[in-house]
């Protein structure tokens, strides 16, 4: 087989999870104006202190320019084309257990592998699952309300909990943060909302699916993590979609917040819908990630496994706020077909004694196209303040591409920081070699690939670690250099 | 067991072997010795499938199967072995994972059970003992910042626990000191069994001070010139490639 026809053939792997409930929904119609806004905040019966809080960021949005910078590309966004709520069509009131799902919900679950009733027999792990853009399952409540945890989808939070969004809603990353971030506040739909209180180490990992479906809706998830002081919670973010024909627009924001001693590690395996042979429907994932260490001694930890999307745009950042506090990104992410990805993280060091880590590993095939992008900066005050920078590019074939922009910014004289940087291609010789002891140019691929990525990996939580080989090996199928 | 008839074969527009004749019979250890540019490391890598090599003339044979119709792969399964002049680094694959997948995937391959994680620990501690190693390869990625010495014995380890029929050895004591020979050289004697045939590729005679061969042979420009027992290979040692070359033309 040459290596051009092994990578066409990665380039027509067809996309395992393509395909599309029947599910009645509650959709708005396509368009975006004040009165949309409003709309959504009634649809989900917000306070009025929420709706203002739209319309500020909606005002705020209109002024903004789309950003170019990335290295990406794509035709300009009709913004009134897309529709800003869909809602799975349910009974009255919320569904109180399984039995009230949408069976042909729980059957989508079903072929992407991750039964939910399964879920709550294993492993402890609550799941809120996400179909569209409102929660529709919420599990293991009670045992995190046991121990004081609040895990439950943003709209209830801000009925339940008002006092605690108005405090931190947009408080690591304000509407007036970006362009996504800014129409993020205006329409976010749902999301999740995790608080867990002082000195609690939370009972489980908590989880969440993620799914896109309705046919061209824009998906705005918003997420809110809070761990006070001496807490620690493990967040995994899981998301599949099914094949269509639209590009599809999601532009998540996800605010993290640590305070002393506290710890948080969110961890992602992102298996969007990455478009056709030309590159045609695939999810344009702009996303703002941000963790804000507040606290002394806090500690916020990204681990991403990015294969999907057609476009990803994403850099979950730390803000080292706090004296001594830790910030990590772990990433693996791989474009193939058509694939474009301009994603890394930043590392904004402010109290003393922090430190950061950076571990990024890319993976090019096809056509690929993928982007390292980094900031670490060291602040005047940030005396003592230590950073470790590794990127590594692997690239499959010939016609990928990868490249790397670190930028360092360093206004401390006591500043240490180390950068590494490597590009290296699956090569003939090694690939020769794994097959001259048996095994198959696939297996050969996938075997050096995960030992790429056995960094990152070994950052995962165990369940997740499986989940993301598993993707990994579905991804590269075929890829040969 | 393995019959070569005529076999031609190209490298670009490069005929790099011009009718090689060669039978190896079961548990025969043949060298090939030649000069550099004769065609050794060519002749090993269209045995094992290696692309980029164009076979234009003649046969390969092994078991009674075409080999050259075969995937590298599909040459493993069926028990050929290539102990690799320069063994090839993978960063970050665990040497014992890779080998308990090259193991499964050849017993696999020949409907027999894969091992499960305790059985084959068990076998490679075995082999370990009869080729006199330590452990402490296993742990590191497969050849990663391994020295020539032990990339080399690396490599006879994997032959070791792969078992093959026919395991052909390019140029293993090239970069080798006198020591690491001699490891390298009792392993592949503790190897030597009557179901296993070994061609033995090499620039000089001294590996075979340790590897007693059946039958040497002197490859020069793709061909095969002269055959003979073991004294031809010290003959070779004393006179030089140009005495053999000189006879080859004469006759």
């Amino acid at each position: 087989m040459t290596s051009t026809q092994a990578v066409d053939d990665i380039v027509r792997s067809e996309y395992e999870h393509g395909f599309v409930t029947e599910i009645e929904s509650d959709t708005l119609p396509p368009g975006l104006d004040e009165g949309v806004v409003r709309a959504i905040s009634a649809r989900k019966g917000e306070p009025e202190f929420m709706t203002e809080w739209r319309l500020k960021a909606y005002r705020h949005w209109l002024t903004m320019p789309t950003p170019h910078w990335a290295s990406v590309h794509y035709p300009p966004i009709d913004f009134q084309s897309i529709s800003y709520f869909s809602a799975p069509k349910r009974p009255e009131d919320m569904p109180k257990s399984l039995d009230e799902i949408d069976p042909a919900l729980l059957e989508t679950y079903e072929k992407l592998g991750i039964p939910i009733e399964e879920q709550k027999a294993l492993a402890g792990i609550a799941v809120d699952a996400v179909f569209d853009s409102v929660s529709v399952a919420t599990t293991f409540r009670a045992v995190l309300a046991d121990a004081g945890v609040i895990f439950c989808s943003i709209s209830e939070a801000v009925h339940d909990h008002p006092e605690l969004i108005k405090q931190y809603l947009g408080s690591v990353v304000p509407h007036t943060d970006n362009y996504y971030a800014g129409l993020n506040a205006a329409v976010f739909s749902d999301g999740t909302f995790v608080y867990v209180p002082k000195g609690v180490r939370c009972p489980m990992e908590l989880s969440t699916y993620f799914r896109i479906n309705a046919r061209n809706t824009g998906q705005f998830e918003r997420t809110l993590i809070i761990a006070e002081a001496g807490s620690y919670v493990s967040y995994l973010e899981g998301c599949t979609a099914p094949q269509r024909d639209e590009n599809q627009l999601h532009a998540a924001v996800v605010e993290l917040i640590a305070m002393d001693d506290a710890e948080i590690k969110y961890s992602t395996v992102q298996n969007w819908y990455p478009g056709d042979a030309q590159g045609r429907g695939g999810i344009y994932n702009f996303v703002t990630k941000r963790g804000d260490c507040r606290g002394a001694r806090s500690k916020i930890s990204w681990t991403q496994v990015e294969t999907g999307s057609a476009i990803t745009w994403k850099y979950p950042s730390c803000i080292l706020r706090g004296d001594d506090s830790v910030g990590e990104f772990y990433s693996v992410a791989v474009t193939k077909g058509r694939q474009q990805a301009d994603t890394g993280t930043k590392m904004i060091h402010l109290g003393r004694n922090t430190r950061s880590t950076i571990v990024s590993k890319g993976i090019s095939a096809g056509e690929g196209q993928q982007t390292y992008r980094g900031l670490v900066r060291i602040s005047q005050r940030a005396e003592g303040a230590r950073n470790h920078t590794q990127c590594d590019s692997l690239l499959i074939g010939d016609r990928c591409s990868a490249n790397t922009f670190p930028y360092i910014e360093v206004k401390h004289p006591s500043a240490n920081l180390e950068h590494e940087a490597t590009t290296s291609k699956i090569s003939d010789d090694q690939l020769f070699y794994c097959r001259s002891r048996g095994l198959t140019e696939e297996d050969a691929v996938s075997m050096i690939v995960n030992g790429f990525c056995k960094e990152v990996f070994n950052e995962l939580p165990m369940e997740f670690a499986v989940e993301a080989q598993k993707l990994l090996s579905i991804s590269l199928e075929g890829a040969v250099g | 067991m393995l019959s070569v008839k005529g076999l031609r074969a190209n490298v670009g527009e490069n005929e790099i072997l011009k009718g090689l004749d060669l039978e190896v019979g079961p548990g025969e250890i043949h060298a090939i010795m030649g000069p550099n540019g004769s065609g050794k490391s060519t002749f090993s890598h269209v045995l094992s499938g290696r692309e980029g090599y164009e076979v234009t003339a003649g046969s390969v044979t092994f078991e009674g199967r075409n080999l050259l119709e075969l995937e590298p792969e599909e040459r493993a399964h069926l028990g050929v072995f290539l102990a690799f002049q320069y063994p090839v680094e993978l960063p970050g694959v665990n040497n014992t994972y890779f080998l308990k997948a090259a193991l499964n995937s050849i017993r696999k391959a020949r409907g027999e059970s894969e091992l499960d994680a305790v059985s084959f620990l068990r076998l490679i501690k075995e082999k370990l003992k009869i080729l006199h190693l330590d452990d402490s390869l296993l742990k590191r990625a497969v050849n990663a910042g391994f020295s020539g010495g032990e990339k080399k014995r690396n490599e006879i380890f994997q032959m070791a626990l792969l078992e093959p029929k026919l395991a052909i050895l390019d140029e293993t004591d090239s970069g080798l000191d006198i020591d690491a020979l001699r490891v390298v050289a009792d392993g592949v004697n503790a190897l030597r069994s009557p179901e296993r045939s070994m061609i033995v590729v090499t620039h000089y005679q001294r590996l075979l001070d340790y590897i007693e061969p059946d039958r040497v042979h002197v490859l020069a420009k793709g061909r095969i010139i002269r055959s003979g027992g073991k004294e031809l290979a010290l003959e070779l040692e004393e006179k030089g490639y140009g005495w053999v070359l000189e006879q080859g033309q004469a006759a």
